[in-house]
Parts: C-alpha cells; structure tokens; sequence
C-alpha cells in the first residue's frame, strides 16, 4: 500500500470510529447505566447462524444466558428458545444531540433475551454501550484538550517567535516549566481544593481545561521554531519594506508555514490526551459511576479476580489502542509530508 | 558483646531455618500451667501470613489499628481471655477468679511460677503495673474507655504476690470479658519509661528485642523495615498441650508486608503464605477454582458480626458546613425519609452482587451468627418501592413531571454517599444503592474518599451527607457497643457530641443500654437488649444493609487450624498451630 492509500484507510477508520461513537444512542442497543442484577458479568452474546437441529439461518440469532447453578458468575447458553437478531428496532430512549429524543436502534433482540456484544459489567450493564458512550467522554475530552493546547501553543509560539528578545525568553522560560510540571499531581492537588462533589459536566470541563492547559507548550515550541525561520525570509523582508504591518506578515506569510506542524501534533495529542483522560479516570479523578469512560471501564481490571476471570474487561484497552494506532498512523503521514516539503 | 548479639543475628537471619535458638523450656515443677486440649502436634517450622502494611507500633497500650494488633496480641496474654471458638470466657494468666455477689468485686488467682518471654519472673506486680499504664489518662490508650464503669476506673489492688482485686464502682454484665486481650506488661523493662514520661514512645517497630517482653506464645525476634516482622517461640510460655510439650509448636510467625488484598491472595495462591484471614466472595471464588491443585484449603465461617449501614448526617451542624449541607439534613431527620430509603434498597442484591451470595441481609445491628443476642422478633420487610413512595409521599414529598423527587420548597432530592475508596465493597454498595434510589427519582451521587479523609468528615467535621460504613466484629457481647449506642457515645456516628439524647427514642435507647450494662442475669439482660434492637430497627439511624461472611483459607498441611468468627479469625490458637511433614505427593503438590 503506498503511504497515500495508507493515509486515506486511517482517516476513513477513523471518522467511522467518531461517527459510531457520536451515534452511540443509535449503535448501542442499551442504555449505559441500567443495571441487570441478575447477569453480572456474563460473557459477551454469540452470534449463532447453525440451530441444535443443525438447520443454517441467514439471520443470525442468539441465545439467553443461565447461570450455573451452584456457581458464581458463570454462564451456560439456554437452548430453549433462539432469539434472533434484528436491526432497527425499537428500544429504551435515548437522546440526538441531547434534543431530540428517539427509540430505534440499530440492532437488537426481543426481550426478555439481552445481546451482550462485549459481555456485561459486576453491575450486569451492557459493556458494548458503555464502551461506545465512554467513548463519548474520552473522544470529546481528547479532542477538545488538543484544541485548547494548539490555540495556545500557537498564539504563545507566534508571538515568541516573532517579537523575540525578552518576550521570547519570558515564554519559553515558561514553557520549560509547564513542561517539567508533574501535572498528576497538579489534577490531585486542584481536585483536593474543590468541593466533594462536583457534577458530571464540570467534572469533564476541570478535565479538559487541565489536560488541554499544561500541554501547550510542546506546541508553542515548535510553532516557534517555524516562526523563527519563516520571518528571516526575503520574502518577509520585502513585505516589511513594503509597509506591511505585523498583523499582515503573520497571516500571509509566517503562519501557513505552522499549518503542517500544527496537524502532526494535533494527531499527536488527541490519543496522547484521551490516554490523559484514561489515566486520571481510572485513578478516579474522572467522572464518577454510573457514567462510563475508557478510564473508568479500564479500572474495573484494578481487582485481581476480574482481572484474571473475565477476559471481556479488556475489551475496552482495545478500544483504545485501535483508536490511538489510527490517530497515530495519520500523525504518521503527516509527518512524511512536512518533511517532503521543507525538503 | 554487642557486636556478638549482632552477628548472632545476622546468622539467625541468613542461616539455615531449622537452627532454632528458642528451644521450648522443659516445664518446671513449680510452674503453674495450662494444659490445652487440643490434638499432639511436633515442633518446628515456620508459618507465614500477610499483612497489608507494617504496624504503626508494638506497643500494646497505644496501639489501635487492626495489623498492630495482631501482631502484638501474638507476642502479649491476657488474664482472663474469650476462647474465640466458644466465645466463652476461659482462664488465661490468671487461673481463677471469683466475683462477689453484687458483681462488683473480682478477685483473680494468678498462675504461680511464669515467666516473661525473657525470662523474668511474672507475678501481681506487673498486673498491677500493667493496669495502672492502661488507666492512665496522659498516655490515651484506646482501651481505657473499657475500664472505666460507671464514670469511675476500676480500682486494682495487689492482696498478695499471686492474687489481684478489681473493684467496679457498679455491677457490670459480663465484666470479666473486659480483661481479654488487655496485655500483661513486663513491669521490669517499663516502669522507668513510665515514670520518666516516655511510656508512649517505647516498643516500637525499631526496638530491640532485647528489650521487650511479653507473656504471649511468641516474642519479636527480627523487624526488616517495608518487608516483614519475625516472631520467634517464647519459650516460657504457659500453655502445654496432653503430653506435657510446652506450646507453641512453630519456631517461627511471619508476618509479610504484602499489600492490599489482591496482593495478598496472589501471595496466598503462589503458596507463600500459609493463612489467609479474611478474603472477599470474589478472591474466594477465583481462590477455589484451583484450591485442590495447589494445596490450599478455604473456609466459610457464615455471617461475620460486622454490620455495614448506610449512615445519614443528622449531627447538629453548625457554621459554613451548615449552610452548604442545606435541606439535606431536614429531610435526613425525617423518619420517614429514612424508612422510605431503607425500603427502596435492595439488600438481596447487596448480598449477591457485593458479597457474590456470602453474606446476609440484614435490618438490625446484631449479625443472625450472633445467636445468643440477637432479637429474633425483628420484622424483615421485603423490598417495596411501591411502599417507598407513600412515604415520601405522607412525608410532603412529590414529583415533576420527570419523575424527579422534589421535597415541600420544590427543591430536588439530591445528596451525595460517601464511602472508603480503597473498600471496593462498600463502594460497590453505594452504586447499588445510588440505582435503588434512581428509582424514586432521588439523585444520588457516589464519592469514594480515602479512608481518613472520610472518617475526618465523619468524626470531626461532619462535612458529609450520607456515608457506606462498617462497626462491630469485634466481641459477641453488647457492652463493647456501648459507645455507639448511647447518645454520648465517641462512636455515636449519626449525631456525635450529644451532651444530652436529642431525640426521646435516643434517650430511651440510652436507658436500656444502661440497664442491661449492670443487670447480671442473661435472660434479662436479652430482654432489654432486644428493646433496644427495636428501637434502632423501628429509628433507622443506620440503615442496615448486609454482613458478609467470613471466608479464610489455609495451607492444607497447617494442623489444628480453627478459624472463629471473632478477631484475630485465624491466628487466635496460633500456639496450637503445627506444620504436618509433608508426603510424597503432597510435597509435589506444593511444588
């Protein structure tokens, strides 16, 4: 595959992975947060296409898991009735762009069977919804941290690079101390300030502005160096003779040059950063129960019996690294491309 | 001479095991002892059993956290003691004892003939020393608060070298358990650390063994900082078993610095622990699956006598806290509230979910394994959020359109449960119950907090709403409950620092307290035991939730092993203990 084939598979893989996540309420069959008591952690549904009579169906269908008797959490398949799989069908509500309300999903069985794609949770929640409705949380956190970190690394890098001397060291002096910031302890230390309990949302806001603040000035620093190179041209030069003001020369002919380092690091920071989210989520500093996070599905594998005992608990770690190998096979690209230019 | 002791420890330490210094003194004739009926075992080996981190010391009068404990109640004997299996009180140091007939006069005969682990002579000396330490009020040992009846300490007195008396001001139920687990003191190696004001600062982890002492069947031998503590066979201990051998039978205990629970059973399965006290249901299912292959045996001892509740705040908060809590407290004082709570919370599912079917419901504060106390009578209503609604509804509550609970002002029904976040159960507890109450339109956030942080909003600030917590497990009997109950009890989590009961069913609750504290006979005493189980039941202070049971495991060689539901569950007769010679086949086993 030639590295321009390879940059369009990543950039379609990725936006289907966005639009099944932003279309969670659709793609997932049920609501994160119901519990089912009586299934926890049963193992993931599988799809059968041959019945006991040996007969072949197109449709594929599933059968209702029963717990053992005599066991904890384990599961045998019931034969007595076969429930087959349908797709868009009416389900709990969920919400479109948190307005409007539907019901359809896009998959699902008859009740009172439950499809279970990626097993069920201690709490016996439908792991498939989870994963894609945390991916909500992270997906959003990730990318929106990485917009807040290369605006500011591009306005601090800019006007480092351009006006130089004191300001320029005043900034990167900064810069190398948001850089040796341990910024774990930093989230501890303002969630130990704040009160007991904060909501769902400024939760996600405090998140987002602590990732996406203390990560600017990487950024800053390259957009800097490109700056730096990009004013001594001739061109520049002869702008400036021309009577061009500051404002001009930035906006036609310095900064088109940090485009290409601004699209690497931006593929850079969103896995870099929802693995951010990931990390504090899973110490427990991200949103609490009952909403799901890749972090807070990751944490379920802090106890050593499900860790060893329920395989399907890592199914969201692959959710992750499918997604960061995406991300960072078109970083990748860009790369390859900024360096065939400047070349 | 110095140096000497120094390498003689650092070859104890590297040598090989099965040198042993502390060779088991051949009983003496004048030695008064006491002969254990358990099954002959043989000398030797050593056990080993985790710990999740170091004690904070070894000092037994200022020690309260649990893994102090342990190990010192291994190193130190008490007079009269609470057979554990039984849960019956039995002779110990002391090898009678006789009460007056108002119950307030104890007099104890003391074994004649023991000694110290360092082999100084033991007599009423040091148990008159021993007690004067525990009451002393400047050294703020947490056992204090047992010795003192009626507003008055016990007053000890030496009638001769071997027979000691204790006066209480007033008759006492079941007095002579309050002298389990109070440890005999070595009067020669502490008198002048006590006289000097320096009590509270010797026999920490760091001190020499030379210098302590105990009357236990162990005494310290080696403390290797981050990693474990080494008790070696005191070899003066007073216990002999039928054939007249002097216990203990192990040369060596081990406690290891292991780390949480997980870390624990990982420990306990790769076969470098010997005992497992406590395991969640989880670890005990995960345990068994390959329990036959590894050599390892697990017990379920049924309902421990812990009891986990939900706790409201109902403290009398006072200044800003009060003003952030807001209607919270109103409606937390509301009866009615808190029935219609207990009602909408699925205790079964606790049970399966939290405890994975190893545990109990429960509605009362007396665990059904504690079977000479409990109140039978007690009604066990079945989950009802139907029930749940009339009384919120008789209570002024109703609900929007969107089926959220608002109270009288309109205001939503929100608080937050606070829990231990390094208890996965009871965080687990709170989740569920966060879903039971969804169900009545309350919105119910769950915020685990580090175990300190959450006792100080609890004791100190009571910057909380609701709390998951866990009390009792430690004795059968009442008495020891007596700080919870009444009303100016320091363990009186619901509303703390009452100068006199807020409410009339406390003030009751304290009376009945009282009255079966100095009544001698059982049966009455049950009789107002159970009023009490009334009247919190019918109160809710605590919503009671569940108890788990007690599950332990242990090597299948480690012999005469007898877990109890009551602390220390496993290491209680650890001088009975003995490591079986391993065949053939087991030894393969074990690999």
């Amino acid at each position: 595959m030639t590295s321009k084939k390879k940059f369009w598979a990543a950039v379609t893989f990725l936006v289907l992975l966005h639009a099944v996540i932003v279309f969670a309420g659709f793609v997932a069959p049920y609501d994160p947060t119901s519990q089912n008591r009586n299934l926890p952690f049963v193992p993931p549904t599988r799809p059968h296409f041959i019945d006991t009579q040996g007969r072949f169906h197109l449709r594929p269908f599933i059968c209702q898991w029963i717990s053992r008797p005599q066991s904890l959490y384990e599961y045998e398949e019931s034969h007595d009735k076969a429930y087959p799989i349908h797709f868009l069908v009416k389900g709990p509500e969920y919400k479109i762009a948190g307005l409007f309300s539907a019901h359809t999903h896009l998959f699902g069985v008859e009740v009172p069977a439950q499809i279970f794609l990626a097993g069920s949770d201690n709490y016996g929640r439908d792991q498939f919804s989870r994963i894609l409705y945390g991916g909500r949380i992270s997906l959003a956190s990730g990318l929106l941290a990485t917009l807040i970190s290369l605006m500011l690394g591009l306005l601090l890098g800019t006007i480092s690079g351009f006006y130089g001397r004191w300001i320029d060291e005043l900034v990167m002096r900064t810069a190398e101390l948001f850089l040796v910031l341990p910024w774990l302890y930093l989230l501890l230390a303002v969630r130990a300030f704040l009160p007991l309990y904060i909501s769902p949302m400024q939760t996600f806001f405090l998140l987002v502005a602590v990732i996406g603040s203390v990560g600017w000035a990487r950024p800053a620093r390259l957009v800097r160096g490109v700056v730096l190179s990009a004013k001594t041209r001739k061109y520049v030069a002869a702008s400036r003779g021309f009577g061009a003001s500051d404002i001009h020369i930035l906006r036609r002919h310095v900064l088109p040059h940090t485009y290409g380092v601004l699209l690497t690091q931006a593929a850079l920071l969103v896995p870099q950063y929802v693995v951010a989210e990931v990390t504090l989520s899973f110490l427990g500093l991200g949103l609490s129960e009952p909403l799901p996070s890749w972090g807070s599905l990751l944490a379920n594998l802090q106890q050593y019996n499900v860790l060893v005992s329920y395989w399907w608990m890592f199914i969201p770690g692959l959710a992750l690294i499918v997604f960061s190998l995406g991300y960072l096979a078109v970083a990748d690209a860009f790369l390859k491309r900024l360096q065939s230019t400047t070349v | 001479m110095h140096r000497l002791a120094w390498l003689a420890a650092l070859v104890l330490a590297f040598g090989p095991r099965a040198v042993a210094l502390s060779s088991p003194q051949p009983p003496q004739s004048g030695e008064e002892l006491q002969v254990t009926d358990n099954q002959v075992g043989h000398y030797g080996g050593s056990l080993v059993v985790a710990q999740s981190a170091e004690p904070k010391t070894l000092n037994p009068v200022t020690a309260a956290d649990v893994r102090s404990r342990e190990v010192i109640g291994r190193m130190m004997a008490d007079l009269i003691h609470i057979n554990r299996d039984s849960q019956k009180t039995e002779p110990s140091l002391a090898k009678s004892w006789t009460t007056s007939g108002d119950g307030r006069v104890f007099t104890l005969k003391l074994r004649r003939g023991l000694r110290f682990s360092d082999g100084q002579p033991f007599d009423a000396d040091d148990v008159v020393f021993s007690f004067q330490v525990y009451l002393d009020e400047k050294i703020h040992s947490p056992q204090r608060d047992l010795l003192i009846v009626g507003g008055k300490p016990i007053a000890v007195q030496k009638i001769d070298s071997y027979t000691v008396r204790f006066t209480l001001t007033q008759p006492y139920a079941a007095a002579e358990r309050i002298f389990d687990s109070l440890a005999i003191m070595p009067r020669h190696l502490l008198e002048k650390a006590y006289h000097e004001d320096r009590f509270t600062q010797v026999w920490n982890v760091t001190t020499s063994p030379a210098e302590m002492a105990g009357m236990g069947p162990f005494r310290l031998k080696q403390y290797v900082p981050g990693q474990r503590i080494v008790l070696e066979r005191n070899p003066y201990f007073c216990k002999v078993d039928q054939r007249n051998n002097r216990l203990p039978y192990l040369d060596e205990l081990v406690f290891l610095f292991a780390g949480n629970e997980d870390a624990q059973v990982i420990r306990f399965q790769a076969g470098d622990t010997d005992i497992m006290s406590r395991i969640n249901a989880e670890n005990y299912a995960l345990l068994s699956r390959d329990a036959q292959n590894r050599g390892y045996e697990l017990f379920d001892l049924g309902p421990s006598l812990e009891y986990n509740f939900l706790l409201f705040n109902l403290n009398d908060v006072k200044g800003p806290t009060a003003s952030k809590l807001g209607p919270q407290l109103a409606w937390f004082s509301d009866l009615k509230f808190r029935q219609a709570v207990s009602s909408a919370i699925d205790r079964e599912a606790i049970v399966k979910l939290v405890y994975a079917g190893r545990g109990m419901p429960l509605w009362g504060n007396v665990s059904p394994s504690n079977k000479f106390w409990m109140d039978q009578s007690l009604p066990h209503p079945a989950r009802s959020v139907e029930h749940a609604r009339d009384l919120l509804k008789s209570a002024g509550f109703s609900w929007r359109n969107d089926g959220r609970l608002v109270d009288r002002q309109n205001r939503p029904v929100q608080f937050s449960i606070v829990a231990s976040s390094s208890n996965n159960q009871r965080t687990k507890i709170a989740a569920l119950i966060q879903d039971d109450l969804s169900q009545l339109g309350m919105d119910v956030h769950v915020l685990p907090l580090e175990f300190r942080a959450l006792l100080d909003r609890v004791f100190q600030t009571f910057d909380y709403e609701a709390a998951v917590m866990g009390l009792g497990g430690g004795d059968a009997d009442p008495n020891p409950e007596m700080n919870v109950w009444l009303s100016s009890g320091s363990a009186h989590l619901w509303h703390l620092g009452e100068t006199k009961p807020a409410t009339d069913w406390e003030a009751q609750i304290d009376q009945w307290m009282q009255k079966q504290m100095i009544e001698l006979n059982y049966a009455r005493r049950k009789r107002f035991y159970d009023q009490v189980q009334k009247i919190i039941a019918a109160n809710l202070p605590y919503v009671f939730l569940a108890t788990p049971n007690i599950l332990v495991g242990a090597k299948k060689n480690v012999e005469n092993f007898k877990p109890a539901i009551l602390e220390p569950i496993t290491l209680w007769n650890v001088e009975q203990l003995y490591l079986r010679q391993e065949s053939g086949a087991a030894a393969g086993a074990k690999r």
